[in-house]
């Protein structure tokens, strides 16, 4: 819907080709489509308006590096600027364990933000990393909270606390008391939603702190969250002292401009994202990915990340070996093409980047499951020496394999010249001609669509 | 004492008033209060407005009125040509009244968190006491306790709950509801579903399906797909109202939250894309917390910062 921040940039700095200097006057345009991305990304506006002083200071008088643009340059200084304010290099360990067992950790927020469900992510991380934690329900108010945390907590293979006690501080005591008697190392307080104009439940939260001094107090945040994240995350942090944000839904289309917003506001480090349903959609937040996904860059990285997780990594470092040295043949497509597979259906890949625009409508039409299965049922019907050498792919050999995998020679030509463009790229991506290049083409319009 | 001291002393004397005023008033209810502006209060209006969630585009369009009536340069009511404005957008389509005929089918669909459940127990207790029979629906076979927070709201309203097991088929559980409710002449079957990103194919997918198996029993159900929408989320609410509305069938809005400090700006740029009705507001966590929208308070409240 939105286009990318890139394109309307490209389209602002079409006047500046050839300045070698950026100036207040050649900015003006650019600062304000950069300052249109990031509403539109739900970035509050005064948070946008003071990073696009602080940007701008950076920016002028500031030499354009050879080889790039002045869009480029200037891109590349917002991008840096937001990766730094959003947390430069995520910290090495997103949770501060006491010294002396248990860690407390406290779920606060607004209604139906995910703190529930967040406590049980919270806790499969946890077990990862040889932890025993304990959930405890303290939202005595909604219906049912108390069975959906048990429910969690079983899905999340951690014991959850019962008792009959109806008042939230007392819960959390009695909580932490047994998890001392009972050796629980982590203790983690799913506290209920509260709108942070509400006085009385705020104060709740506050006892619950006295009660049971958190290691960490977690502010868990919709990433759908318009201009009132800064509003309720002032609110939360000035009442508690919050010592990290856990940003939820990010599995959607938002941009999630209000991660910006909430740091700006309060400070304090974004520490996880949840990125579905399910306990294991859940990772360590990175601010590079947060910042161009703000912008509207594509979270690309998120993607690499997540196939990451998924793809035999062995495999994987072979076949980047290979791709440097331009060793890249037909079994090394086919090997990605069941990567690719194996990580779900395509469209999920696909939400997985936000931003991509009309790019993102493309690759849906193309790479449809079915598709994939095609090209790599055509693989399958070569035989090695053909994998290994696609020049020897005749007509005759290519008749064959269309008999052999019931698809017609168009598509296997389609897949060879497909294979070609792939390696040949590849062999460049070494020579850093080549990405100048890449970039003078996509301003003329044609060629790949580069980020930048 | 001449004349030109007291009136300089004077001046300093309102100049004072207004900075205490400045201070005082809310500084959208300052801008407001003026009857020209200059660039710069313009652009703190501009700013003001752009926190209400109401987008770039509405924005731009509400300040490119209010250049027009500056234009003359006679004095303008500022609020007045605002709410004038807003309220254009807002009423392109009046609710429509819940009026029980026959049995009417209606299906709460959004995101997740947004307050279908809640919203359907609020719902629910509306019209039982309104003295119409009600059956409830759990269509939400997927979260962790949606079914036991549904029969609670069920309890709360009291109106029986239809149900089957965690992980069950929900367009299976929405043809027992409508056949149930038909053969018993119940007027009214509110159905929960789980809560679904927009942007999850086979999720919406999952809800044309209840459509269809709803069709099976009644072919014009369900009769209201109701889209919940939540007070804080910002420019995304378009995305999600689009979305749902091309492929669940949205007939009418409900905007949750409305009792904390978010101003669900949202929807303006929504109703003007869609030209979507909003049936209800809801301001709190309690059974009577489901209001009808009122336009005119809403704008009001946007206009108040
Ligand atoms: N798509 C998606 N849904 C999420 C994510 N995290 C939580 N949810 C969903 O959001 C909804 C609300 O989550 P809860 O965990 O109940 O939220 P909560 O903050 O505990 O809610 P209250 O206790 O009512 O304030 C549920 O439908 C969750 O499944 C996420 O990262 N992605
Ligand atoms: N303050 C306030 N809270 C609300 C309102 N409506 C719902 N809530 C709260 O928001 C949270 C989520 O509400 P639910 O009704 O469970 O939301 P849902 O859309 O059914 O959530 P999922 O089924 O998990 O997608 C709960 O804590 C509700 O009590 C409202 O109008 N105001
Ligand atoms: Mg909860
Ligand atoms: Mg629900």
């Amino acid at each position: 819907m939105f286009d990318s921040l890139t394109q309307k940039l490209s389209q602002a700095m079409k006047t500046l080709r050839g300045q070698s200097k950026l100036t207040e006057a050649n900015l003006e345009a650019v600062l304000r489509e950069v300052r249109m991305a990031l509403l539109e990304a739900d970035v509050h506006v005064s948070v946008a308006r003071t990073f696009l002083q602080r940007v701008k200071e950076k920016a002028l008088g500031a030499e354009v590096m050879q080889g790039l643009n002045p869009a480029q340059a200037f891109i590349d200084i917002v991008h840096r600027e937001l990766v730094e304010i959003m947390g430069g290099q995520a910290p090495e360990h997103p949770i501060t364990f006491a010294s002396k067992p248990p860690t407390v950790v406290m779920m606060v927020g607004l209604q139906g933000a995910g703190k529930t469900t967040t406590c049980g992510k919270l806790a499969v991380f946890l077990k990862k990393l040889g932890r025993s934690p304990l959930l405890v329900p303290a939202d005595v108010y909604r219906p049912a909270a108390i069975e959906q945390l048990h429910v969690v907590a079983r899905e999340a293979g951690v014991p959850s606390f019962r008792t009959d006690v109806k008042d939230p501080v007392a819960i959390c005591a009695a909580a932490l008391a047994e998890a001392k008697l009972k050796g629980w190392d982590t203790v983690i307080l799913d506290t209920a939603g509260r709108l942070h104009l509400d006085e009385g439940l705020m104060e709740e939260l506050v006892r619950i702190k006295a009660a049971t001094s958190p290691d960490e107090i977690f502010f868990v945040a919709d990433a759908m969250t318009g201009q009132d994240a800064v509003r309720s995350a002032t609110a939360f942090h000035e009442k508690l002292g919050i010592t990290g944000v856990v940003l939820t839904k990010t599995d959607g289309d938002t941009r999630g401009g209000a991660a910006f917003s909430i740091k700006q506001a309060t400070g304090q480090p974004l520490k996880f994202v949840g990125e579905g349903e399910k306990l294991e959609d859940f990772q360590r937040f990175h601010p590079d990915r947060m910042a161009q996904r703000i912008l509207g860059m594509g979270d690309v990285l998120s993607l690499i990340e997540h196939a990451k997780d998924k793809i035999d990594e062995k495999e994987a470092e072979v076949m980047a070996r290979r791709m440097a040295k331009n060793q890249f043949t037909l079994e090394d497509m086919r090997k990605q093409f069941q990567q690719v597979q194996k990580l779900g259906s395509m469209n999920k890949i696909i939400g997985m980047l936000p931003g991509l625009g009309q790019m993102k409508d493309q690759l849906a039409s193309v790479a449809t499951d079915k598709r994939i299965k095609h090209l790599e049922a055509i693989i399958n019907s070569m035989t090695p020496a053909e994998r290994a050498n696609h020049n020897l792919l005749d007509g005759k050999r290519k008749r064959r394999i269309a008999a052999g995998c019931g698809r017609p020679v168009s598509e296997i030509n389609q897949l060879i010249k497909q294979y070609v463009e792939t390696k040949k790229m590849m062999g460049q991506m070494n020579d850093p001609k080549f990405m100048a290049r890449m970039q003078r083409m996509a301003k003329m319009g044609g060629g790949p669509n580069l980020p930048f | 004492m001449g004349v030109g001291l007291l009136g300089g002393l004077f001046d300093k004397f309102k100049q004072g008033l207004k900075r205490t005023q400045d201070l005082v008033l809310a500084p959208m209810g300052r801008l407001l209060g003026l009857r020209r502006l200059d660039e710069d209060q313009m652009e703190e209006l501009e700013d003001l407005l752009l926190q209400a969630d109401l987008g770039v585009r509405a924005v731009d369009q509400l300040m490119a009125r209010l250049r027009f009536e500056l234009r003359g340069g006679s004095e303008i009511d500022p609020k007045a040509v605002l709410k004038d404005e807003l309220l254009k957008q807002l009423r392109q389509r009046p609710a429509r009244p819940f009026v029980a005929s026959g049995t009417q089918v209606v299906l709460l669909v959004g995101v997740n968190g947004v307050g279908k459940t809640t919203t359907l127990g609020k719902l629910a207790a509306h019209l039982k006491a309104r003295g119409e029979g009600v059956l409830v629906v759990a269509g939400d076979t997927f979260r962790a306790a949606a079914i036991d927070q549904l029969e609670r709201w069920g309890e709360r309203a009291g109106v029986p709950v239809i149900r089957n097991q965690m992980g069950g088929d929900p367009a299976a559980i929405a043809f027992d509801g409508a056949t149930s409710a038909q053969a018993k002449g119940t007027p009214w079957v509110l159905i929960d579903t789980a809560g679904r990103l927009h942007t999850k194919d086979h999720l919406m997918k999952e809800l044309d399906k209840i459509h269809r198996s709803l069709q099976k029993v009644i072919p014009d159900a369900p009769h209201r797909v109701l889209l919940v929408l939540d007070a804080t989320t910002g420019q995304n609410g378009l995305q999600q109202a689009e979305v749902f509305a091309r492929t669940a069938g949205v007939t009418d809005l409900v905007l949750t939250k409305l009792d904390g400090s978010a101003k669900g700006g949202v929807v303006v740029p929504i109703l003007d894309r869609l030209k979507l009705p909003i049936a209800f507001v809801g301001v709190g966590e309690g059974v009577d917390d489901l209001i009808p929208f009122e336009a005119e308070a809403f704008v009001d409240g946007l206009l108040d910062a």
